[in-house]
């Protein structure tokens, strides 16, 4: 662990991602579009959601999974197929906390991402890199009683997708989470630090907030590092949203 | 102390390997007899199915209870754990199979999809409870886009489609006490 107390580490902005140019290049091809991603318009609700005041809501609370549904090999995504995926090696790691700092315990953490080459086992994925026969991409772990997960993958790769011409999706892991509460419920995606596709993703751009913007980016960590065997990143996660057990000892 | 929130970020069209299991819709124990089987269409402001939502169910146990049981990404066959994961099909369309809730008579529903910054949150009435404090506050052509409604020659069967925008757009909901920050929200239209 880091010894920079949790709140500083949390809310400071990542210093290198700064905006790339605007402006079009000298040769006259068009200037990359900057526009952050706003969803389907059709599929956007046009009216804000409303609040439901009170406690004791349904939401308040929220499904529990245990070893019945996730197995101990689920967190490593190396080792699903009779070889080894291409690709470096990385583990993914960190705590899931809730607003107040208090770790999320026991709780599912679900990932899913493209292969080292940057191509998705979904059948939907049309892009022209190689599938890995010994990848598959998708894992599963539960968080222990400090609210840690961990995960053992390969580094994805970047891929094209159709926001505009030309627009790239910066190597980055999918994640699901779930809290004490179902109002908590999170799907997000983690990027990685110093890449320069980030401050040229769309969807990246879409989060407004520069302290949200950092959020979303893990750290390299080499005390995480296993020696000779794989690189080690650091990501923890703040679930919105509220606890089903506020008065809970502990922090 | 409060920290600053993980920002939500789009389910993206590839979730369909991760997330899905086999059993997903069924959270009613095989066979039982008081299972009601609620289904129907996600559609867009266009009125186009939606073939590659997610839909998540979180719900009360037939006694009131919301312990919730392990076992929903593999289930027994037995255990009622009040958690169901289904993806909707090619036509839009989804199937659930569960026990009725006890207590507050709703299905909590949390929609995910592709062109979707953010998952929305609304509910699946089956009755119009008495002292809902949700229900009486939304005018009367809203509410009932939360209602589910029987399906007339089925054995317990009911219909609810979600819409995520138009005229018959879907009452989608949030919960302030969640301090939901704005970089959360979902972004307009
Ligand atoms: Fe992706």
């Amino acid at each position: 662990m880091a010894s920079e107390p949790l709140q500083e580490q949390l809310s400071r902005p990542i210093p290198d991602f700064t905006d790339p140019p605007a402006a079009a290049p000298a040769n006259g091809a068009p200037a990359y579009d900057l526009a952050p991603y706003r969803g389907l318009p059709l599929r956007q609700p046009a009216r804000p959601p409303v609040p439901v005041l009170g406690p004791g809501a349904v939401e308040l609370t929220g499904p529990v999974f245990g070893p019945a549904d996730v197995g101990p090999l689920d967190s490593d995504l190396t080792r699903q197929h009779r070889g080894e995926p291409l690709g470096e090696r990385i583990t993914v790691s960190g705590r899931v906390l809730d607003r107040h700092g208090r770790p999320v315990r026991g709780q599912l953490v679900e990932v899913w991402q493209a292969n080292a080459a940057g191509r998705y086992t979904h059948r939907a994925d049309r892009h022209a890199a190689p599938l890995d026969p010994n990848f598959t991409g998708t894992g599963r772990c539960l968080t222990d009683g400090e609210g840690r997960y961990h995960f053992t993958t390969v580094r994805p790769g970047a891929y094209p997708w159709n926001h505009h011409r030309n627009a790239w999706r910066p190597p980055h892991l999918h994640f699901s989470l779930f809290g004490t509460a179902f109002a908590q419920r999170l799907v997000t995606q983690m990027y990685f630090p110093g890449d320069p596709l980030v401050p040229y993703d769309a969807l990246w751009r879409a989060i407004g907030d520069p302290v949200a913007r950092a959020r979303v980016i893990a750290a390299y960590d080499p005390a995480r590092n296993v020696p000779e065997w794989s690189l080690g990143y650091r990501w923890d996660i703040v679930l919105d949203g509220p606890a089903a057990t506020p008065a809970e000892g502990g922090r | 102390m409060s920290l600053p929130v993980t920002p939500s970020q789009t389910i993206g069209p590839f979730y369909g390997e991760a997330l899905p299991v086999p059993g997903g819709g069924e959270p009613a124990p095989a066979g039982h007899p008081d299972t009601v089987t609620l289904h129907g269409r996600v559609y867009d402001g266009g009125g186009t199915p939606v073939p590659d939502a997610l839909l998540e169910f979180w719900q009360a146990a037939p006694d009131g209870s919301l312990a919730g049981a392990p076992g929903s990404l593999a289930r027994d066959g037995v255990t009622f754990t009040g958690f169901a994961r289904v993806p909707t099909g090619r036509d839009g369309r989804y199937v659930l199979r569960t026990l009725p809730p006890g207590g507050a008579p709703f299905l909590s529903l949390c929609v995910f999809a592709p062109g979707l910054s953010r998952h929305l949150f609304t509910r699946v009435y089956f009755a119009l409870p008495e002292d809902d404090p949700l229900l009486p506050a939304l005018p009367a052509g809203r509410r009932a886009t939360l209602l589910a409604t029987e399906d007339p020659g089925t054995h317990r069967g009911y219909r609810f489609d979600v819409h995520l925008s138009g005229e018959r757009e879907t009452v989608f909901l949030e919960f302030p006490c969640a301090g939901r920050t704005e970089e959360s929200r979902p972004s307009g239209s």
